[in-house]
């Protein structure tokens, strides 16, 4: 134990990560993992649990974790989580489970991710994590999951768990959703996600990858003639926006979806060993900055982009990507220009991109959001030079089930309405994660799915 | 996996492709298409879909060995063999009515997914007169079928090899110039082609529909790449069509976008506006 001070992560050094795909954060070792748990205070009344959107016992599987008994920790941690190697690589615990720890008032909190991170791994590689919870009797009632995302795969293993019939459709080819095609392998590596899908599958999870619920199927036809008793749909925020600014639809301009689909899922980084190429410019904007942009930054970098920036109409204060996420972009060479704002994309005679026009901004008044907003100093346009664009400003609700579903209430923004337990306009129709909230994060959308299976499992006992 | 039931030659460098796929077969319908993947490796590619037999649960999909992708299932993928994944029915579906008379206008392999729209055109009551072209006889593709389904079928040939000497257009022109308005004109083919025919029938503000064939990796909705001026909206060719209002969309942002990958890979279908079928 160290003062107040958490143990570091270990990482790959800036110079030499921002060229390959391994994982940035190589992980605690097994002694570090149990000097770090050992700061835990093991709390009477645990804070942390409450900043937790799945409500992890965490003190409890700390508490294993200093007794060495890892398959009793890994055990505490998958009864409340379904992926806790996920989430131990991308949950914002600053502003959750660690944001509550009574260390934090002092010094700096346990650090809890990195030590569910450590367990999930451990027992992974130690095959000490076959889900092994007693699985309730059959229920002989069948539940669709539409979407494989973090919210589908959490709702998929608890109704398991409870004895339902659970079958899971995702679009595209392989399961994980946002995390096989938006985390980049740099901080999520595929084969985890994989393997925590594998660990469903055991649970008697069915996948039915390549059938597009709207097309393929309607959510009218799971429940009138496909025999499903109860729907969650978990579809995420799937429909990348764009600034509507002159020159997006340019050679060059990429969605971050596209770039990172292409990358993730596809792994353009490979080509041409893999056949889905990807176009990488010189010199690379990404507007935006939320962690996709972050993503999208920083794989740019890793694919060859000498010169790399972000551009963001607020400072970094305001900046939603996670602290850690601006650090580590920073380190490998990325440039923020802040207050600064796209005006219109430039292009060459054949169609290509070769620079955006940017306004410079300032910060006014709060608005709607509690932040300063961003004005424009008239006359400050300047242009950058890159020939390659990436907008990473938000995605919307894909509207495939909207259009498909006449029964099922959405609002203006094409969201599905659901009260707090994912229930929605359709009886026995249940909705969850950024279909319902607008883009947000893994643990919420994980969240939203537990509470839905529990709904589910009430409404269907009542049946 | 989708098991490939048959494969036939149909012209140089074109193939047929019966595929066991009855998720798609059972929901498809004129104008959608689907999403393959060869292998592990491959690309995810759009192929419209051709025909589909509810019944056997099959669909058909056209096939011209022009990019990597086409080329490596046309050159190694025999009865049998198995596709990975197919995923479908993708886009809106065509929107099928009586207008009383249709042209309905295919260019090269774009003749394929034509058939089932003017098929369903047919069933629909209209009076289909048909145009299909390509630069000689030997890439016309269903003939025979597309003379089953039209009241009138016209046959275009560069080379005059088959058919009248010329372009798709001149035919349509023609029926144009002599006062019989039809009340939808579809156009499937090289972007070139279906640009001419938007400007044929302009002047005469017939209704013209596209069915544009962009690059795509989901085919969901989900990346964009697929995004197409059409008037002065953005719209994305997976969810929103793949058919348009020939006369808004912008034929020369489409070719554009089309180059992006040209050098590393041709994503489009078919000849994608670079053959000669059909030239200005």
């Amino acid at each position: 134990m160290r003062g107040g001070l958490r143990n570091k992560m270990p990482e790959q050094a800036a110079e030499v990560r921002n060229k390959n795909f391994d994982e940035v954060a190589l992980g605690y070792l097994i002694e570090t993992a149990i000097d770090e748990a050992e700061r835990c205070l093991n709390c009477k009344n645990p804070r942390c649990v409450q900043g937790c959107p799945v409500n992890v016992d965490i003190p409890d599987f700390i508490q294993a974790l200093k007794e060495k008994n890892f398959s009793e920790a890994i055990r505490i941690l998958k009864n409340k989580n379904t992926l806790p190697a996920v989430c131990g690589r991308v949950c914002p615990q600053e502003s959750q489970c660690e944001k509550n720890c009574i260390l934090g008032i002092k010094g700096e909190p346990v650090a809890i991710g990195r030590l569910e991170r450590f367990v999930a791994d451990y027992a992974r590689i130690k095959g000490l994590d076959t889900i092994n919870a007693a699985k309730a009797e059959p229920k002989g009632k069948k539940v669709a999951i539409v979407g494989s995302g973090p919210s589908g795969l959490t709702a998929a293993g608890d109704l398991a768990k409870m004895g339902y019939d659970v079958t899971i459709f995702e679009a595209l080819h392989a399961p994980g959703g946002v995390l096989m095609y938006g985390i980049p392998q740099f901080r999520l590596p595929k084969e985890i996600v994989k393997h925590e899908i594998d660990q469903l599958k055991a649970l008697g999870v069915k996948i039915m990858p390549n059938v597009i619920i709207g097309r393929t199927f309607t959510i009218d036809e799971l429940m009138n003639e496909e025999g499903f008793s109860a729907v969650y749909i978990g579809t995420g925020a799937g429909l990348p926006h764009f600034m509507h600014i002159e020159g997006e639809n340019l050679n060059g301009v990429y969605s971050a979806n596209e770039f990172l689909t292409r990358v993730n899922l596809m792994r353009a980084y490979k080509f041409p060993q893999v056949a889905t190429p990807v176009y990488i410019g010189k010199s690379v904007a990404v507007v935006g900055a939320g962690n996709v942009a972050m993503d999208a930054a920083r794989t740019s970098k890793r694919l060859g982009a000498e010169k790399v920036y972000i551009v963001y109409r607020r400072s970094e204060d305001e900046m939603p990507a996670r602290k850690e996420e601006i650090e580590h972009a920073k380190e490998e060479g990325i440039e923020l220009r802040l207050l600064n704002n796209p005006t219109k994309i430039i292009g060459d005679e054949k169609g290509w991109v070769k620079g955006m026009e940017c306004v410079k901004m300032e910060l006014g008044a709060p608005d709607a959001s509690g932040r300063r907003s961003p004005v424009e100093i008239k006359g400050s346009e300047y242009v950058l030079p890159v020939d390659m664009v990436v907008m990473s400003i938000g995605q919307g609700p894909n509207p495939l089930i909207k259009a498909t579903t006449p029964n099922l209430e959405t609002n203006k923004r094409g969201n599905i309405n659901a009260d707090e337990y994912g229930q929605t306009s359709m009886p026995g129709v249940f909705a969850g994660g950024d279909i319902v909230t607008g883009a947000a994060t893994v643990i919420s959308a994980m969240g939203a799915g537990k509470k839905a299976a529990k709904a589910i499992d009430e409404y269907l006992s009542q049946k | 996996m989708a098991k490939i039931l048959k494969k036939t030659n149909l012209a140089p460098q074109v193939y047929e492709f019966i595929v066991d796929a009855p998720l798609v077969a059972h929901k498809c319908k004129p104008g959608q298409f689907v999403i393959i993947r060869t292998e592990e490796e491959s690309e995810r590619i759009p192929l419209t879909i051709a025909d589909f037999d509810r019944k056997q649960g099959t669909i058909t999909m056209i096939v011209q060995a022009v990019g990597n992708t086409t080329k490596h299932l046309c050159e190694t993928f025999n009865d049998n063999d198995e596709i990975l994944d197919v995923v479908g029915p993708l886009g809106m579906p065509s929107h099928i009515e009586n207008f009383g008379t249709v042209v309905c206008v295919g260019g090269g392999i774009g003749i394929a997914p034509v058939y089932p729209i003017a098929r369903a055109l047919k069933e629909a009551g209209n009076k289909v007169i048909s145009i299909i072209g390509a630069r000689n006889k030997d890439l016309i593709i269903f003939e025979d079928k597309m003379a089953a389904i039209s009241d009138e079928l016209i046959i275009t040939t560069d080379d005059g090899t088959a058919g009248q000497k010329g372009f798709v257009t001149d035919p349509l022109k023609k029926m144009l110039e002599g006062g019989n308005m039809p009340g939808l004109v579809l156009a499937i083919g090289p972007v070139i082609m279906m640009k001419n025919v938007a400007e044929t029938t302009r002047p005469y503000k017939v209704h013209t529909v596209a069915s544009l064939n962009t690059i795509m990796v989901d085919g969901t909705g989900m990346c964009g790449g697929c995004r197409v001026k059409v008037g002065d909206d953005n719209k994305f060719a997976c969810v929103d069509g793949p058919e348009f209002d020939a006369h808004l969309v912008d034929f020369a942002n489409l070719v554009q976008r089309q180059q992006m990958y040209k050098g590393q890979e041709s994503l489009e279908y078919g000849c994608g506006g670079h053959c000669k079928c059909v030239e200005d």
